[in-house]
């Protein structure tokens, strides 16, 4: 039953991403090509204008490309021209980092609000004015204040991703049953043995979805601050060939996004299943 | 150019020579080299500069010199003067300009035509002949490479000609004094506009649309102004102008978000490549050989590596002489196309650079001063800048225009450079030219900006 649901699941899916690919192809057929244009004029042409050809490329075209990046992902052509696969080893790096740091920061500082409804209560507003502030704001300010420009970026992902890991532990660390609190105080346990042994396991599914949250926005977040800093990532290249209007590569670095996006989440999807516990 | 040529070459005015001065002509040249680089002959050109104060001593009276020439022939009389003077070693001093501080350096550029002269310094080899070794990176807009170069991320960029007069104001930006030892081009910019515009090309029926510039401290800014203005039309209540990074222009163009923009090159040529605009005129229609990017660097950079400093603006001198050479540009077009550079058709870039175009409506049409190179930072030019910056509200009260100019632009010191290097720099720091037909003082700035009626009310 459940394999032949499985089956039926990928057969649908399958079908449906045909149906799209023939959609695309369709509509990116473009229009005949351009009357009564002297061949020397064409020559100075793109194919746009001259063929008729759709600005969109089809997918034949993206996945000729996309099969040319696959082959030599590493190239390195100097500092501006570097492989897919090496961009999106700047992007993971960087991520990582600023991702790591508000790990760091966020557990601890959200243990602490939780144990603590008055903390909680006080930084609250703060942290909700704080929380939807879009990436792209922060930006200009890390420039200025930090004055190097990767840095900047692993601290506009910092930002970023820590406000769901802070929320979601703080409510994590708060929401412990209470019976298991008062039954650990009648056994007369520490207060850290208590915080660990008590405390972090029944808060850890909470915590662990919040850092799934936050893993989820500070892979949004990388792309947009790469294509402001430049230099290196996927987001530089996703500008960088926007500057050449190449659609074609475009659409291959966003289907790269959320390849990596979703590995990053299932990692962290497989944690958390780890740390459940039937109650 | 006049200032590239070189004075001690007894052909210069019959032929155009090539660059290295080893062949009598560039198609000889390109025959003999096959790789990109070649290095132009600056030890000659040195030892000219020595050999002729050397026989300038020797004969202090010009009606002498040329006696003495005469009699024995000028190549005779060079053997004769190196056998009691060693030519070769005073040529080599006077070339060695003290190494470099600093050697690894970066420099940040916007992926336009303009950055020609910076980013081709690479791939040909013009920063590696002058002992250094720099990185060019490709930066996301104006407001980042301004970020990065105050940052000390670069230690020189690509801005837009009035960006450094900008920063050293301190507008939009913390007042930090930048300096500009070279102009990048000349010329290089127009006006596209969209296809369905192709019948409304009189400035006077375009009330209500909307246009894009790079950036608010430009000359694209202050040109399209100026244009709209000489038609009759107020740019700040008329139409409308956005700021939106070059390659956005493209497709919002394409997208019908504007109607029409004042673009750096290989830009407006990208849009009529792409079938969505056609040109409607140049910059250089506006004003011929206005400036458009330069080479700047914060005073900073100066103090501390001022050798670094000496060699990167010799390499973009350098670099520019070459970009100015019309058989150079084709060459040039294919060097800087690759994605680690511009990253653009390179038919786009060289209809840009070489001036054979399609102007988008059908025709094909030439134009060799499309985008020119002159390193020469005239005054002149930041003084203009200041009229306008003034004139639209940028910068308010009394300015002093030729203090500015003189603070920022350093016609002076590259005048020197250019002189040690044995060009002809012009003799005047300032000129007077002319900008849709009405003439340019820069001794009376104020007078010109009282002229226009069409102005912000300050």
């Amino acid at each position: 039953m459940s394999t032949s649901l499985r089956l039926r699941a990928a057969i649908v899916s399958i079908v449906l991403f045909v149906a799209f690919l023939g959609i695309w192809q369709l509509a990116t057929r473009g229009t005949a090509p351009a009357a009564n244009m002297s061949p020397e004029y064409a020559k100075l042409m793109g194919a746009t204008a001259t063929q008729g050809a759709s600005a969109m490329p089809g997918p034949i075209e993206v996945g000729a490309k996309l099969w040319e990046h696959v082959r030599r992902p590493f190239y390195d052509n100097g500092p501006n021209d570097k492989g897919l696969g090496i961009q999106l080893g700047y992007s993971i790096a960087r991520v990582s980092l600023g991702y790591l740091l508000a790990v760091v920061i966020a557990i601890p500082l959200g243990f602490l609000i939780g144990m603590s409804p008055l903390v909680s209560r006080a930084l609250d507003p703060f942290i909700q004015i704080l929380k939807p502030i879009s990436p792209l704001a922060w930006m200009p300010l890390a420039l200025y204040t930090i004055k190097d420009s990767g840095l900047s970026a692993i601290f506009v992902i910092f930002i970023c991703s820590v406000w769901p890991m802070l929320i979601n532990t703080s409510f994590g660390v708060a929401s412990v049953r209470k019976e298991w609190i008062n039954v650990a105080r009648t056994l007369e346990v520490g207060t850290i043995r208590r915080a660990f042994t008590v405390i972090l396991p029944a808060a850890a599914p909470t915590i662990l979805t919040g850092m799934r949250i936050s893993i989820g926005i500070a892979w949004l977040v990388i792309v947009a601050a790469e294509m402001l800093v430049g230099g290196t990532g996927i987001g530089y290249f996703v500008w960088n060939e926007w500057n050449n209007l190449s659609i074609t590569n475009v659409i291959i670095a966003i289907v790269l996004i959320g390849l990596v996006g979703m590995l990053l989440d299932q990692v962290l999807a497989r944690v958390t299943r780890l740390v459940t516990f039937p109650e | 150019m006049a200032i590239f040529d070189d004075p001690f070459d007894a052909e210069r005015n019959l032929r155009p020579a090539c660059i290295c001065g080893q062949h009598r002509s560039a198609a000889e040249h390109d025959r003999a080299s096959h790789s990109l680089r070649c290095e132009p002959a600056e030890d000659r050109r040195y030892e000219g500069v020595v050999a002729s104060a050397l026989v300038r001593a020797v004969f202090p009276r010009d009606a002498a010199r040329r006696a003495f020439l005469k009699s024995v022939g000028a190549s005779t009389a060079l053997a004769v003067l190196s056998q009691f003077f060693p030519l070769k070693t005073a040529t080599e001093a006077f070339a060695d300009t003290g190494t470099p501080e600093k050697k690894d350096l970066k420099v940040g550029f916007i992926p336009i035509t303009c950055a020609t002269p910076i980013i081709m310094g690479a791939p040909l080899g013009f920063y590696a002949k002058h002992g250094l070794n720099v990185e060019v990176v490709k930066t996301a807009g104006w407001a980042v490479i301004r970020d990065k170069t105050i940052n000390k991320e670069y230690d020189a960029s690509h801005m837009l000609a009035p960006m450094p007069i900008a920063i050293s104001l301190g507008l939009g930006a913390q007042p930090i004094p930048f300096v500009v030892p070279a102009i990048e081009n000349i010329n290089g910019q127009g006006i596209t506009l969209a296809m369905k515009h192709k019948d409304r090309r009189d400035p006077k029926d375009w009330k209500g649309m909307k246009f894009a510039i790079p950036f608010d401290y430009s000359m694209h800014n202050y040109l399209l102004r100026y244009y709209l203005a000489e038609h009759g039309l107020d740019p700040d209540t008329d139409v409308q102008l956005r700021s939106v990074p070059p390659p956005e222009m493209v497709a919002n163009l394409r997208a019908e978000n504007i109607d029409g923009f004042l673009a750096p090159d290989n830009i407006c040529q990208r849009a009529i490549y792409d079938g969505v605009g056609f040109l409607h005129v140049l910059s250089k229609d506006i004003w011929d050989g206005h400036p458009c990017c330069s080479f700047a660097a914060s005073r900073e950079f100066i103090t501390t590596a001022p050798n670094s400093f000496a060699a990167l603006t010799r390499a973009i001198v350098d670099a520019t002489a070459y970009a100015s050479k019309a058989e150079n540009r084709k060459l040039i077009a294919e060097a800087i196309a690759p994605a680690n550079y511009i990253n653009a058709p390179v038919t786009v870039l060289e209809q840009v650079l070489t001036g054979t175009y399609a102007d988008g409506l059908g025709g094909i049409k030439t134009d060799p001063k499309r985008v020119d190179f002159d390193p020469f930072p005239w005054q002149s030019f930041a003084v203009w800048m200041l009229t306008q910056m003034k004139r639209w509200g940028q910068v308010k009260g009394d300015v002093d225009y030729k203090a500015i100019a003189e603070q920022v632009y350093l016609a002076t010191d590259t005048k020197k450079l250019m002189q040690e290097m044995g060009l002809t720099p012009p003799a005047s720091s300032y000129k007077t030219f002319s900008v849709m037909g009405k003439t340019f003082d820069p001794d009376k700035p104020d007078d010109y900006l009282a002229s226009f009626k069409i102005r912000k009310a300050s």
